[in-house]
């Protein structure tokens, strides 16, 4: 199952892909088949900006067993120009440090691994301007 | 009639943790000045768990685009040189090349050629936009290598990456020569299914590093009928901080010539990324006409030599993205040998 969804998810956890109602502008990401504001069918594809707001974040100490080696880490919701919001883990930089309203920007990182010998699983996470 | 080809667009990456010498020096009861001095090094970056050579050849290939003013789909081949490939079998190149939308009409292929197997993908994409065949090429030298806990190479071995685009149009540094110089040397290798490299101890020295590097540069100056104050700047591999001065000095270069490249004292060794690196510190900083003379080494063994000539419009694009220097000294994270360990995998748990 897991290359498969690895796959799927591509166009969004790699170039941050979302889709935009070419009736009504609602932006969706990850994109979806019907505009939940129109109903409309056709969508343009865009790319969510790499510089997003923090709007809330929490930091997770008992995580999911794949995650406990990187426990405790942060998780955060960026809000980005496009009107989009984003769940994201928050990483290179200590828990104390975060801040809700602080910009932070996307970067290319492995966000979830099969076992040591399973796919890799590429995508998005938060880290702070440089 | 041969047409112009060169850099279009250029970027680094390199993660933001560091170890400093005296640190693993620490943990294995060595004297961190003696290393220090030895090895002209006094820290190297470290990459984070989630960081790989592919992650960090699509930041540096995201920082090229940027600065080549193109879209990745306008890319026709992607060759990464690393010897930190993270599948044995799958492509880096294939994940790189999906994450900046150059798919599917795309030439792939990885390189190996220990540390320079980046500059070997730049001279192939190079030649590619040469022959016609394609308009834009990405090379990417990405690696985040590992030296044995204790080991004289733990004390450099670290992680970054260089990407560039090549072109015959919007060129920021033209090639004017080329050159390779490469025999079977035995230095350092690493067989199937060990973790760690090994290294020939002092045979990494005069018979390898210096032997090729140096047959390297002579090569490109009797080509181009250069000599070495034709040029305002120079950049070497290095695998510490005193190799490359010491050729450079060898070949009769002078430090200011050099000390713009050199980022080992503060960054360890990139392996497949070193000199590339160092290239794009001194694109930041290079006047149009400036002369760059470039000199790869990898063991096994060999060295690619190349001579760029920085064009006007250098200008435009050195300041529409990060700089390698920001990358190099800001937002640096210090970390202790424990976090380093598992950081790096050095700690072996049960499943
Ligand atoms: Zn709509």
């Amino acid at each position: 199952m897991f290359p498969a969804r690895v796959a799927r998810e591509m166009p969004h956890r790699y170039r941050l892909e979302a889709a935009k109602c070419k009736k009504c502008g609602a932006v969706f990401f990850p994109h979806r088949l019907i505009c939940r504001e129109c109903g409309h069918r056709e969508f343009d594809t865009i790319n969510v900006s790499a510089i997003g707001k923090l709007i809330s974040y929490t930091v997770i100490h008992t995580p999911a067993s794949q995650f406990k080696d990187e426990s405790p880490f942060a998780l955060g919701i960026c809000e980005f120009l496009e009107g989009v919001k984003i769940t994201a883990q928050v990483v290179d930089i200590a828990a104390a440090d975060i801040k809700t309203g602080m910009d932070l920007q996307i970067e290319f990182r492995r966000v979830q691994t099969d076992g040591h010998a399973g796919v890799i699983g590429y995508g998005y996470k938060f880290v702070p301007l440089i | 009639m041969t047409r112009k080809v060169g850099i279009v667009g250029y970027g680094a990456h390199i993660p933001r943790y560091r170890i400093k010498v005296e640190e693993i020096a620490k943990t294995w009861g060595a004297d961190a000045p003696s290393y220090k001095r030895g090895l002209e090094l006094w820290e190297k970056s470290v990459p984070p768990p989630d960081c790989d050579a592919i992650t960090l050849a699509v930041e540096a290939a995201k920082r090229a685009l940027k600065r080549a003013g193109i879209k990745g789909s306008q890319i026709s081949s992607m060759y990464i040189g690393s010897e930190s490939h993270p599948y044995a079998v799958k492509p880096s190149g294939t994940v790189v090349a999906e994450a900046i939308g150059a798919v599917p009409f795309c030439r792939c292929a990885d390189y190996e050629f220990a540390c320079k197997a980046g500059t070997e993908a730049m001279y192939t994409t190079l030649m590619l936009v040469k022959s016609g065949d394609i308009e834009y090429g990405m090379a990417i030298a990405a690696d985040t290598s590992q030296g044995a806990p204790g080991d004289a190479l733990e004390y450099s071995a670290s992680a970054g990456a260089a990407a560039f685009v090549m072109g015959a149009e919007n060129i920021v540094a033209e090639i004017e020569y080329t050159t390779s110089f490469m025999t079977d040397t035995p230095d350092f290798w690493r067989r199937e299914h060990q973790f760690y490299p090994q290294h020939g101890g002092r045979y990494t020295g005069e018979p390898a590093y210096f032997k090729h590097t140096t047959g390297a540069a002579k090569s490109l100056f009797e080509k181009s009928g250069t000599k070495p104050s034709d040029f305002q700047w120079a950049v070497f591999h290095q695998p510490n901080g005193k190799f490359p001065m010491r050729v450079g000095q060898m070949l009769g270069f002078k430090k200011e010539q050099m000390e713009r490249g050199r980022l080992t004292p503060r960054l360890g060794n990139t392996y497949s990324g070193a000199s590339p690196i160092g290239l794009t510190a001194i694109l930041d900083v290079a006047k149009p006409g400036d002369r760059i003379f470039m000199v790869s080494y990898g063991s096994g063994a060999g060295s690619d030599g190349f001579i760029w000539r920085v064009t006007e419009r250098i200008k435009e694009v050195q300041n529409i993205t990060t700089q390698t220097f920001t990358l190099l000294d800001e937002k640096k994270v210090y970390i202790d040998y424990g976090t380093y360990a598992k950081f790096r995998h050095k700690i072996i748990k049960n499943d």
